[in-house]
């Protein structure tokens, strides 16, 4: 239960950043943190009791494995997750050479 | 139906294609890119008479892996409904952007991107697996962050960071609410989803998912509480794509995964429908009275798509079968005048280089065929009859009387008075009044950008044939019947459970 807890703290560390940090940088970072959190959580409840990793072998049941679907999706999420943070990366950086600054208070052209 | 992976093959494809063979061979770009555009229109519509034909949904199984496990493509009513709307629209914009990019460097990566975009929504509607339809989601997701920063000027970088970071805290709460869902049913098929849930009833852990979706759905069709991006993206992307994102993009990943997930997986709880209908009611307002004030062309469209959509989410939370119809039929309806008026604004700021209303006037007579057009666009998105945004605005309108709603009745006439009001701002400042000084030398745009116009104008006008019992039996109803029917989409997982 205590993993859960943490899980859900550092997703909620991860939400701070995006919602009250100016730095576009942290911004980032907040995200990256919060899909962590996401990935741990998919990991966590597929993860079984003493279980044992989902390979297959004739003289072995399929008894006691954790569930492999959630880690396939967690690979997967990282994928899209690296993406993202690579594209986030890039526009910030244009972003600091067109205005000189990661302060998002400083970058406020579109009003309204 | 062995044609069905080609709706997502063919501009994945085509975009890998363009990607690597592309770079300064931009004739290549434009012909290879409007082939693909065209054999998928004709590839949906070959899907549309396909599917109304069968008594059952089409289904093809990837790899032949059939349930559990296996990933499944479903063509039901709506599904083909949106293909239809989806690679029609993209078809014409592909005809515009031949033109209109050219004042851009890179073209070739513009068309990577857009294809990209292209194949995730074709892939968002016709998946089965509600994983697959994030992931799809994500990849049309991605290109519209790119394409939005497309023109990297200080404006456009700035709407970009913010519809990305909006974008991508939206798709977390979906991956949160997926990883939910699957921890409480152990599948990720939404037809198996459905089943289970409606075996178990719904708890409070669906309720937490439908609240997490809500959120991460909502930001990508821009209703009202979460709209922040939408005003501000959409001006700053080129114009071709400022009408693909408010004339189907916001419908094929917001308007549609919701009413998908709402309707056909948790089933429609009289909580939700009221909730679709104050959420509805209140974009058509707000969007409504933020657009008036704006001078800036597309920034007013922006906001009027806000308001338009709450029109769509009013009909669909009426839940009635004529609500539903007709907020699918202003979805049609939307696309196509919506996009008209941002291609539209695209050639008004290709013939005189600005969007504010202030600087302009007067080009009726300079330019004829966008005056021309963007009139029948304006006539059909204020609900003048006969042409076609009269017919869905009154359906939803007389749904909402007959369903004793009077007072969201109420909402929605003040709303298209809204709507006259805006429209009728940006055809007096644009194209009536005095002529301004500095715009006497300009001259109407190129003929590949007008055909798209005229051709979208003609179905402004002759849209509400769609009505007419012939056309609404192939493409209206059966879409309508797909949502009215809710959970039956459940029965769909016994058609497809693994045979060895």
């Amino acid at each position: 239960m205590l993993t859960y807890f943490l899980c859900l703290v550092l997703f909620c560390v991860g939400f701070y950043a995006i919602l009250r940090k100016r730095n576009i940088i942290k911004i980032i970072i907040g995200i990256v943190i919060c899909e962590y959190a996401i990935n741990l959580f998919l990991i966590l409840f597929a993860y079984r009791m003493n279980g044992r990793s989902p390979l297959y072998s004739p003289n072995q049941g399929i008894t006691n494995m954790v569930d492999p679907l959630p880690q396939a999706l967690a690979m997967t999420a990282i994928v899209i997750s690296l993406a993202t943070t690579a594209l986030l990366v890039g526009i910030a950086i244009r972003i600091y050479e067109k205005y000189g600054t990661f302060d998002i208070t400083k970058i406020n052209r579109l009003k309204g | 139906m062995q044609l069905i992976p080609l709706l997502i093959i063919l501009p994945l494809g085509a975009a890998f294609f363009i990607s690597l063979a592309g770079k300064n061979r931009d004739k290549l770009c434009d012909i290879f890119s409007i082939v693909i555009t065209f054999s998928l229109f004709a590839l949906s519509l070959f899907f549309v008479f396909n599917a109304k034909n069968s008594a059952t949904p089409l289904i093809y199984k990837v790899g032949g892996w059939g349930l559990p496990g296996g990933i499944i493509l479903v063509l039901d009513g709506l599904s083909v409904f949106m293909l239809a709307v989806i690679n029609f629209i993209a078809f014409i914009i592909n005809i515009f952007s031949i033109d209109y990019m050219k004042k851009f460097t890179d073209k070739y990566k513009f068309y990577t991107l857009f294809m990209l975009m292209l194949g995730g929504m074709n892939g968002v509607v016709i998946t089965g697996d509600i994983f697959n339809l994030f992931v799809f989601y994500e990849v049309a997701s991605i290109a519209s962050y790119a394409l939005v920063a497309f023109g990297t000027e200080k404006e456009e970088l700035e709407a970009s960071m913010k519809y990305t970071v909006m974008g991508v805290v939206g798709s977390l709460f979906i991956l949160l609410g997926i990883a939910f869902l699957y921890a409480y049913t152990s599948t990720l098929n939404m037809a198996e989803i459905a089943s289970l849930l409606a075996q178990n009833g719904i708890n409070s852990a669906a309720i937490f998912v439908s609240v997490l979706f809500l959120v991460g759905f909502g930001i990508k069709s821009a209703i009202v509480p979460f709209h922040a991006w939408l005003p501000d993206a959409h001006p700053a992307a080129p114009a071709p794509i400022s009408a693909m994102l408010s004339g189907i993009f916001i419908k094929s990943l917001g308007v549609y995964t919701l009413c998908r997930i709402f309707y056909n997986v948790f089933g429609a709880s009289s909580t939700l429908t009221h909730l679709f209908m104050f959420l509805g009611a209140l974009s058509i307002i707000v969007g409504g009275v933020l657009a008036l004030g704006q001078s800036d062309i597309k920034r007013l469209l922006g906001y009027s798509s806000i308001s338009q959509v709450g029109y769509m989410i009013l009909g669909f939370g009426i839940g009635s079968p004529l609500a539903i119809a007709g907020a699918l039929l202003h979805l049609v309806n939307h696309s196509v005048f919506k996009s008209l008026l941002f291609l539209n604004a695209g050639s008004l700021e290709y013939a005189t280089g600005t969007r504010n209303l202030e600087q302009l006037g007067g080009l009726r007579t300079k330019m004829p065929v966008t005056s021309a057009t963007s009139l029948a666009a304006s006539m059909s998105i204020s609900g003048i009859p006969p042409f076609a945004g009269f017919f869905s605005k009154l359906l939803i309108i007389a749904a909402c009387i007959k369903s004793g709603y009077i007072g969201y009745g109420i909402i929605a006439i003040i709303g298209a008075i809204f709507t006259i009001s805006y429209i009728l701002k940006f055809q007096k400042y644009t194209f009536f009044g005095q002529l301004k000084e500095m715009n006497k030398n300009i001259r109407e745009v190129p003929i590949l950008m007008r055909i798209p116009m005229i051709i979208l104008a003609l179905i402004c006008v002759f849209g509400a044939l769609l009505i007419l019992p012939k056309a609404a039996d192939t493409f209206l109803r059966p879409a309508e019947e797909s949502l009215s029917k809710g959970t039956t989409y459940a029965d769909l997982a016994s058609q497809v459970s693994y045979e060895k």
